[in-house]
């Protein structure tokens, strides 16, 4: 058997959500809303700017581990 | 509202917003409220906008533990709310300078909104991952094993021979891994054709990178279902069938979700398309 369901969102506390798994929709899903009274991220990669501090983090970790 | 209050959106519906939702709490603690925008309702919290305003969203996003805090803070909300009506999520860090410019965003995209609302209400969202399996871990029989008809140089021939052997296997070596990626492509596209046909809709996510997953094998698939709330295990059972007939690969479900991957206005998704 080599399928694995680990994740039951809705149902379970979002602390064992995988967070990969979280910002692939929080950050590129979604309905985006904005107009010239948004204040924020209107024009704004918020993928690259978060994979560049999730790779950052994990590289300090890894870092750090040796 | 003073200067340094912004409004944070959640998720929109078309909920008459009249149920108590000051139980839930949002990004950075807030209080959770519906707010009503152009005959729509949202899910909102304040903020300050010195934590979430512009220049300072652009600061926080980078930092991992911030981020992964407002994520799961946003997403909490969002969860428990599509329990208690039909919602479309908004992308994260959606936030406006207040109700009233926030109701006059929504105002001009009213009709869409609804329209992607009557898309995904009474259907959630489901993940399905693929990794392809390596050749070592699939059952013997499936094996992309290397030729070995012209393989077998006899061990200890010495020099060039064993120097020739050894190009030999290695090159074959290279080859049974180039054919079992292309197998576990091919098993990852049919997967996906036969999850398309079973779901109303679907969205392809780019492969994550094995940095961020912690998982080294190479992702083939990482896309999103949307399927009606009551067939979750029919669903499920698809999924565990396909698991079945593709020894090559290691599929991973995810979900229920909210139906983050179909609130956008993007209509029929190309992965749709390309499923034939």
């Amino acid at each position: 058997m080599t399928l694995s369901r680990e994740l039951v969102p809705a149902d379970v506390p979002s602390q064992r959500i995988a967070l990969v798994d979280l910002l692939d929709r929080v950050l590129s899903g979604g309905v985006v809303i904005t107009g010239e009274i948004t204040l924020s991220m209107a024009d704004v990669d918020l993928v690259t700017i978060s994979l560049r501090a999730l790779l950052a983090s994990v590289s300090a970790l890894a870092e750090e581990s040796t | 509202m003073s200067d340094d209050r912004g409004v944070w959106a959640y998720a929109i519906t078309a909920d008459a917003g009249d149920q108590d939702v000051s139980w839930l709490t949002g990004v950075a603690d807030a209080t959770v409220r519906t707010a009503p925008a152009a005959g729509l309702t949202v899910l909102v919290s304040d903020v300050d906008l010195n934590e979430f305003g512009e220049a300072a969203l652009r600061r926080n996003l980078e930092d991992l533990d911030w981020l992964e805090g407002v994520a799961r803070a946003h997403h909490e909300v969002i969860a428990v709310g599509s329990k208690l009506f039909p919602l479309l999520p908004t992308r994260l860090a959606t936030v406006y300078s207040s109700d009233a410019s926030m109701a006059a965003v929504l105002g001009g995209r009213r009709d869409e909104l609804l329209a992607a609302l009557e898309r995904v209400g009474g259907r959630v969202e489901w993940g399905v991952k693929a990794y392809a399996v390596p050749d070592s871990e699939q059952p013997e029989a499936m094996r992309h094993e290397p030729a070995s008809a012209e393989g077998g140089a006899p061990a200890g021939a010495g020099g060039r021979g064993a120097g020739l052997s050894y190009l030999k296997r290695r090159k074959a070596q290279l080859s049974a891994q180039a054919e079992s990626q292309r197998s576990a492509a091919a098993g990852a596209h049919a997967v996906h054709g036969h999850l398309c046909r079973r779901a109303a809709d679907a969205r392809l996510h780019p492969p994550q990178s094995p940095q961020l997953s912690g998982d080294k094998r190479p992702m083939m698939l990482n896309a999103a279902y949307l399927v009606d709330a009551g067939d979750g295990t029919g669903f499920a059972s698809e999924v565990a069938a396909a698991a079945d007939a593709h020894p090559e690969l290691d599929l991973n479900l995810t979900g229920p979700w909210p139906p983050y991957s179909f609130a956008g206005d993007e209509g029929q998704s190309p992965a749709r398309r390309d499923s034939g």
